[in-house]
């Protein structure tokens, strides 16, 4: 038997000192490349924490945080109470909600309990295309469609409201609220609905009584996750809400919320350094604050009180 | 026969399966709501711009009139920010998912990383593109460029990509490291020769997925201070740029009604990429699906 | 009796104990093992047969939890030296599983595997080696036409001739099976156990059953396990004929396990 293979490996082996010190290598590069995710939230971070301080260095923070007015443009009296923008956020918010909620849960309801196994493989994937579409088309959608349609319903109502893309960002957040509701319902074992329909139940009974109650932990935090995406939703509302910040839940009216105002500025010529650039800054703290603690909430009560079957 | 205490009453029992058979109904409208509206967006969209989309939109530059209009700034745009964010975005997200899968060991730091990328994923991209504006155009000065936008779209795309990487390398089954390491194979080489090969499909179709999201990403963009109006063709990473997105939001901000026809031809040039794109993801993820 | 004992050892294990956790899986175990025959290794199941043949590739100690005490030597090299390498150990000793692992690479691929890793890269050596691999394994008739297909694309006896193939192409001397035909119709287990005769010649064989008569066919020597420990090993005529201890007497005419 020829014996050269073993031969040259051993003699390949003795000269591997190079190949030891790639072995020992590779897994420190990997752990700086998965550190970097670390960087970049410290980054925005300590981004945010940095403008924002050099903004409160000319602004009062119990202004901001308690101020009612939104005037930055107002050369020698600007401003900047933060809740005409907090307002026009949550409108857009609970309008995109009062939408994705129902349809969305009714959508995941269906798939999970009723819908046959060919039915869900086609019409699942077609939802999820809903969710791929890139957000300024949906804006296009709310500006040139939605909204004249809504002005026959609703007379009187400009060009530039809360209503129409309150819609279509519900309408955007379907298939995200259907997906993760869906995921929590399916953890439910089968045997728990065959215990119920063998006792002469109906599926509307099995679902409502059972599926959700022993899914809810990942329902309420797939609605979470959807609050959370309507809160830091931009393009949409800055197409078709206008940019007139507004105090108080006005669907009909002009508004601008926390992300629509950041893009306002950045497309203008604000001054780098001057209290408006700042502004966006303590806006996108604002932001980042609020869905970080969505997020946060819903990992923990997904973790917390998931239902272990 | 015994008295029964539970008698089934026919008329009550009517009753719940009509309110069964009427939630179904309602169920499964909420289900075709989507696509309804999708129908109807798709339909709204390609007839309002199909009248402006001809080959000179293709290779025109944007202009201050709208038969003019073109997007040939934003298409060459999206091409240069994505050769930067390919390459960025795909090295970091498999680098991360190969040390979170194959050498992580079980501690509070990974547990750490893993949490931090699930909060990332969930970030507002206006807020990346805060980040971008301060640390690349500003902090690394790199200016309104088109690195700086690239940089920022891969760090907003990466936790995306990580996902899909660490699901096609826990797809391999654990007989195949073992037969590589009774034959004598090192870690690194194992991932080199035998993960890496064959999770690529799974990684390909989830880069694709990402990129996607990323062609069609408009806020953060613009906060890196993208233009609305370039009629120039870039040379370097460091020009100033449009992308495709950016020139829709742009027309459709626009007073005069024909630039919202404009936008809407945007918008179909921009949909046909993503459904070639997503197309393309489709069929690599079915070509390579059966194997184990 | 003398020429048993002229014959080499190619394995050593003096004492050895192993645990998964606290679970005591491998109970001072002294075994020697001589060179070029087959020796099978049979008991009931979760005796600790497998535990031991991962044991000599080290194989075991991918599972997290292992903790080992003893020694084990392979050609009078203690195994677990921190001067060796583990990698050199198992191009010595290579390995067959119970299901037939193939990389979902073309069969020539997959026979390359091993000689690629360790250097060999000219296309002429390895071309050699693969032939003479797969006609090792008795199936380059078989594939010799469809070398960059995908081994998948085979059946499962073909697969596992792949996998010995795969393990022969490192020239190892010891070959580890671990019951690799368990998972295979009668036809494709024939073949093997015919391979093994005539691998035999060139190398030494640990194979792992749980079938009897396949100890009884193949093996020249059979090392019984129970609980963990060694009760019998000797020449396999012997333990079936005349066992020494009745614990075996009873596996082996089947009246447990």
């Amino acid at each position: 038997m020829n014996s050269t293979i073993r031969e040259r490996i051993k003699q390949n082996k003795s000269k591997k000192s190079s190949q030891n010190k790639i072995e020992t290598l590779m897994p420190m590069l990997f752990l700086l490349m998965a550190s970097i995710s670390i960087l970049v939230t410290a980054g925005i971070i300590f981004t945010l924490f940095r403008e924002t301080l050099l903004f409160f260095s000319e602004v009062s923070f119990i202004d901001f945080i308690t101020g009612t007015e939104w005037y930055p443009f107002f050369g020698n009296d600007p401003s900047f109470g933060i809740w005409p923008l907090l307002s026009g956020t949550f409108t857009i918010a609970a309008i995109a909600m009062l939408v994705s909620i129902p349809i969305g849960l009714a959508a995941a309801i269906y798939l999970s309990e009723y819908a046959s196994d060919q039915n869900r493989k086609v019409l699942k994937p077609i939802l999820e295309v809903l969710a791929g579409v890139p957000t300024v088309v949906y804006g296009l959608f709310a500006l040139t469609f939605v909204t004249p349609l809504l002005q026959t319903f609703v007379t009187d109502l400009p060009i530039f409201n809360a209503l129409s893309p309150g819609i279509v960002v519900g309408i955007m957040i379907i298939p995200q609220i259907t997906s993760l509701s869906q995921e929590a319902m399916n953890a439910v074992p089968q045997s728990m609905r065959d215990g119920a329909l063998a006792l002469g139940a109906t599926r509307l009974e099995v679902a409502l009584k059972i599926v959700i109650p022993g899914s809810l932990s990942g329902i309420i935090s797939s609605l979470v996750l959807g609050l959370s995406r309507a809160i830091g939703e931009t393009m949409i509302v800055a197409t078709a809400a206008g940019s007139t910040p507004n105090l108080g839940f006005t669907p009909t009216e002009s508004i601008q919320t926390m992300t629509s105002y950041i893009v306002q500025v950045s497309m203008g010529d604000a001054t780098y350094g001057s209290t408006i650039y700042y502004s966006i800054y303590a806006v996108g703290m604002t932001l980042f604050l609020f869905t970080l603690a969505m997020n946060l909430f819903a990992n923990h009560i997904s973790r917390k009180y998931r239902e272990v079957y | 026969m015994k008295n029964k205490v539970v008698v089934p009453d026919k008329k009550q029992i009517s009753k719940r399966i009509t309110k069964n058979k009427l939630a179904k109904g309602i169920f499964f409208m909420a289900t075709i709501f989507g696509m309804i509206v999708l129908a109807t967006l798709i339909i709204r969209i390609v007839t309002q711009g199909i009248g402006y989309l001809d080959f000179s939109f293709l290779t025109n530059y944007a202009s201050r009139r709208p038969e003019d209009a073109g997007i040939k700034a934003a298409i060459l745009g999206t091409i240069w920010v994505m050769s930067i964010t390919i390459p960025v975005s795909l090295i970091l997200g498999v680098g991360t998912s190969i040390y979170l899968e194959e050498y992580a060991p079980k501690n509070k730091l990974t547990r750490f990383i893993e949490l931090n990328l699930a909060n990332l994923a969930g970030v507002p991209s206006v807020v990346f593109g805060l980040l971008g504006l301060t640390v690349f155009v500003r902090l690394l000065e790199m200016g309104r460029s088109i690195l700086a936008g690239g940089l920022t779209m891969s760090l907003l795309i990466l936790p995306v990509i990580v996902v899909a990487s660490k699901e096609a390398i826990r797809s391999i089954p654990q007989e195949q490291y073992e037969a590589a390491y009774a034959m004598g194979a090192t870690k690194w080489q194992i991932i080199r020769t035998v993960v890496l090969p064959a999770a690529t499909p799974g990684i390909l179709t989830g880069a694709i997925l990402s990129l996607s999201r990323g062609v069609g990403e408009t806020a953060s963009l613009l906060m890196i201070g993208a233009m609305t109006f370039i009629a120039y063709t870039p040379t370097s990473v460091l020009d100033g740029f449009t992308v495709l997105p950016i020139q829709i939001f742009s027309w459709a901000s626009r007073p005069q009604a024909e630039f919202q026809a404009v936008a809407a031809a945007g918008s179909i040039v921009l949909l046909i990429i993503l459904i070639v794109m997503n197309s393309l993801a489709i069929v690599i993820r079915n070509k390579y699906s059966k194997r184990y | 009796m003398n020429k048993e004992e002229a014959v080499q050892s190619v394995y050593s294990v003096k004492n050895f104990n192993l645990w998964y956790g606290d679970t005591h899986a491998l109970k001072d175990i002294s075994i020697d093992i001589p060179e070029k025959q087959v020796i099978a290794i049979i008991g009931p199941s979760g005796c600790g047969k497998s535990t031991f043949i991962k044991t000599l590739n080290r194989m075991v100690e991918l599972v997290p939890t292992v903790k080992m005490k003893g020694s084990i030597h392979y050609n009078e090299m203690d195994i677990f030296d921190s001067e060796t390498k583990v990698e050199s150990l198992r191009t010595d000793v290579g390995m067959v599983f119970q299901k037939p692992n193939p990389f979902p690479k073309s069969i020539y691929d997959n026979v390359a595997y091993g000689p690629r890793i360790h250097g060999i890269k000219d296309k002429k050596t390895l071309e050699e080696v693969v032939e003479r691999s797969l006609k090792g394994a008795a199936l380059w008739d078989e594939v010799k036409d469809r070398l960059s297909e995908n081994a998948f694309g085979l059946s499962g006896g073909q697969q596992q001739r792949l996998c010995i193939a795969r393990a022969l192409a490192v020239e190892p001397e010891v070959i580890l099976m671990d019951e690799p035909t368990s998972a295979l119709d009668p036809l494709s287990t024939a073949k093997i156990e015919d391979l093994i005769h005539e691998l035999k010649k060139n190398y030494s064989i640990i194979i792992v059953t749980h079938n009897m008569q396949q100890a009884a066919r193949i093996s020249d020597k059979t090392a019984f396990f129970l609980n963990g420990e060694i009760i019998g090993f000797d020449a396999t005529e012997k333990m079936y004929s005349n066992p020494k201890d009745k614990r075996t007497d009873d596996y082996i005419s089947g009246k447990f396990g």
